[in-house]
């Protein structure tokens, strides 16, 4: 596991916000790296702490309220929490680039496309405007807009949610990133236009050699595209395996919710079995474990100590009292 | 585009015949004889008739009104009933400098106001945004008549700075040619009598530029706060471009909108509102123009000048909605 070194490596990572109404922990204490050429996936449901994540890598995270408290973010060996907005900026679109949900809203509305795409890239190469318009060309060639000359004169309206998307990956392309956070970026689509920037998504991975992390609430899209799965629950990582080995050995309770809400086609209409009750008030977590007041097999245990993540296989985290005397596994987090 | 701006050319025409008839009612619109509250209780029997001759009064309404109209189109706008001066004449020396005036004043109003706005909402809180906000509030409630009076004491009788009133200083030599001083000197080469004209421009012009300077600051602030949180500056800055790039053009382009529509509105007021301030800076336009004309009862100079400034205040809002499609492409002539 350690022959490669790592090219993001995130540790104990805590994102607060501070409101009015008390501190929210959307992000909790989060380790995790990730490897040049590889797939991350973080899974969780809304309000996880999966996107502040994201935000929080890139230093995007809007502040005030939030503020990254505690923790490193080691990209290629410097961290990034360190650096100001202008040399973060930097970094951005450049080295690090980022797809967001909705591209109906993520694009400007009142430029071009060819504008949005150009400034991009000379925001980061020492290129010519004529130069960066043909990357630009190129770069709509590669994720697959037909007839790019012509519609780099469009705006974003006259594009649909699938070429917008399209779009949005090609901008984050333009400067070649060792790294791109995608975030839900399927979320928004039509299923069928889904499963084709999934496809785009590897297609580029394999050309580009760039690592990629996915953050997603559909485990259909961790099972296509992911080679590791960091499964999020209130802000802290609950299970961190891979994804065959998750979806075959998959541990944590919520991990198993998680997939038994998942349809599946079988002989017989069957219910779907959903987690009940909602996220936790992140201002307010419970004491003990955080997923206790929703979980099938809570333990009193539970409800008094928070459990660490723990490995209980080869490359196999999981945060949960079930798994902690099995073995006497030591604890990753300090 | 063009043929929009076609189109709507040809619709003011429906607009300015509305004006026309209005402008015309308005001298037959007086209670009692027309003639006689144009020349007063002392005047004889044969002046009333002379009077009423020479304006048409005996003939129909459709008659005099065809005849009005037929004039104006010829560029004929009468002449004084007291001065007996050519209206016309007087209006091609008076409205440049009105107008010159609100476009100064309008100038001053969008470029500060704008600024301030940008400012206060980007640093949303900040002293400068308490301090420009206060500011802003003080500035749509002060009378014009009062700051004007007391811009004079400072800067013309404490100070002695700026001229008190009249646009340019006796024995400063313009050769007019379009009677828009700034411009002419710009022509002509002048550039004492153009610093002198700036001189004389700067208080009436600060005066009259207060009130939709301020509304133009709260209006932009309020604009730029709602567009800052949006998803597609979210991806300006997850792209890396420069933080000012982002503030000024992704930004405030999107937010120049209802900024626009403010100054269409108030640039229509001003050329209207530009009597108290023409009167306090003695300032020879048709704002003064048309207030002694009102006094002296001279109603071909009223109604002349009210003809003029709607049909500017109809152009200039043209412009604006022509200007919309500059900065929103979404926006549809059809």
């Amino acid at each position: 596991m350690e022959s490669e070194s790592p090219l993001l490596k995130v540790s104990n990572l805590h994102t607060h916000f501070f409101t009015k109404s008390g501190i929210v922990k959307a992000v909790d204490g989060v380790d995790f790296d990730i490897k040049p050429g590889e797939t991350l996936g973080i899974v969780g449901e809304s309000g996880s702490g999966k996107s502040i994540t994201a935000m929080s890598i890139l230093g995007l995270v809007p502040s005030p309220p939030g503020k990254i408290v505690n923790g490193e973010v080691l990209f290629k060996g410097e961290n990034l929490v360190d650096k100001t907005d202008k040399q973060m900026r930097k970094i951005r679109g450049n080295e690090i680039s980022m797809v967001f949900q909705d591209p109906m809203t993520s694009l400007n509305p009142v430029f071009t496309v060819e504008k949005q795409m150009i400034e991009t890239i000379l925001a980061h190469e020492k290129f010519t405007k004529k130069q960066a318009r043909k990357r630009a060309i190129e770069l709509l060639e590669l994720v697959g807009i037909p007839d790019p000359q012509k519609r780099l004169k469009n705006y974003p309206h006259e594009f649909s949610g699938g070429m917008r998307q399209r779009v949005m990956i090609a901008i984050a392309l333009s400067c070649n990133p060792s790294l791109l956070i995608a975030d839900e970026p399927t979320t928004a689509l039509d299923v069928t236009i889904q499963a084709q920037i999934l496809e785009l998504f590897k297609k580029m991975q394999k050309e580009l050699d760039m690592a990629i992390i996915m953050i997603t609430h559909d485990l259909g899209v961790v099972a296509e595209v992911c080679d590791r799965v960091m499964v999020m629950y209130a802000g802290k990582p609950v299970e961190f395996t891979d994804t065959t080995n998750l979806f075959d050995e998959g541990k944590h309770p919520y991990t198993l919710g998680l997939m038994n809400s998942i349809p599946k086609i079988t002989a017989e209409k069957q219910k779907l079995e959903a987690i009940d009750g909602v996220p936790p008030d992140l201002r307010a977590l419970p004491k003990g474990c955080s997923f206790a007041p929703r979980c099938k097999h809570v333990m009193e245990s539970c409800l008094t100590i928070d459990p660490n993540l723990r490995e209980v296989d080869d490359n196999h985290l999981v945060r949960c009292l079930l798994y902690e005397e099995s073995e006497s596994k030591k604890a990753v987090t300090p | 585009m063009l043929k929009y701006i076609i189109r709507r050319l040809i619709m003011l025409i429906p607009v300015l015949i509305g004006v026309s008839i209005l402008t015309f009612s308005l001298i037959h619109l007086i209670p009692g004889d027309p003639a006689r509250s144009m020349l007063g209780e002392k005047a004889t029997e044969a002046q009333l008739e002379s009077l009423r001759e020479e304006l048409g009064l005996n003939d129909s309404y459709i008659v005099q009104y065809g005849r009005f109209l037929g004039d104006i189109l010829q560029g004929d706008l009468g002449e004084s009933i007291q001065s007996k001066e050519d209206i016309a004449i007087q209006l091609l020396h008076k409205l440049p400098a009105t107008v010159e005036l609100t476009i100064f004043a309008m100038l001053l109003a969008v470029i500060i106001g704008v600024l301030a706005g940008v400012i206060a909402a980007v640093k949303q809180y900040s002293w400068f945004d308490n301090i420009s906000m206060t500011g802003a509030l003080f500035g749509v409630s002060l009378p014009i008549f009062w700051l004007g009076l007391m811009m004079i004491w400072l800067f013309s009788v404490t100070l002695n700075i700026l001229p008190p009133s009249g646009r340019l200083t006796s024995g400063v030599e313009l050769n007019t040619i379009t009677n828009f001083y700034l411009l002419d000197s710009i022509l002509t080469g002048n550039w004492l009598a153009f610093k002198d004209a700036f001189l004389h421009l700067l208080m009436p012009g600060l005066a009259l530029g207060t009130i939709p300077m301020a509304i133009i600051a709260r209006m932009t602030r309020s604009s730029m706060l709602e567009v800052m949180r949006q998803d597609y500056i979210r991806t300006a800055d997850a792209k890396g471009l420069k933080k000012h790039f982002v503030i000024f053009q992704h930004a405030l382009k999107n937010a120049a909108l209802p900024v626009l529509t403010v100054i269409g509105l108030q640039f229509g007021l001003l050329l209207g509102g530009a009597v108290l301030t023409e009167t306090i800076f003695s300032w020879p336009g048709i704002g003064r123009y048309v207030y002694l004309a009102v006094l002296g009862r001279d109603y071909p100079i009223v109604q002349s000048t009210i003809l003029i400034v709607a049909t500017i205040f109809v152009l200039v809002n043209l412009l604006t909605d022509v200007l919309y499609k500059y900065f929103d492409p979404r926006i549809r002539y059809e």
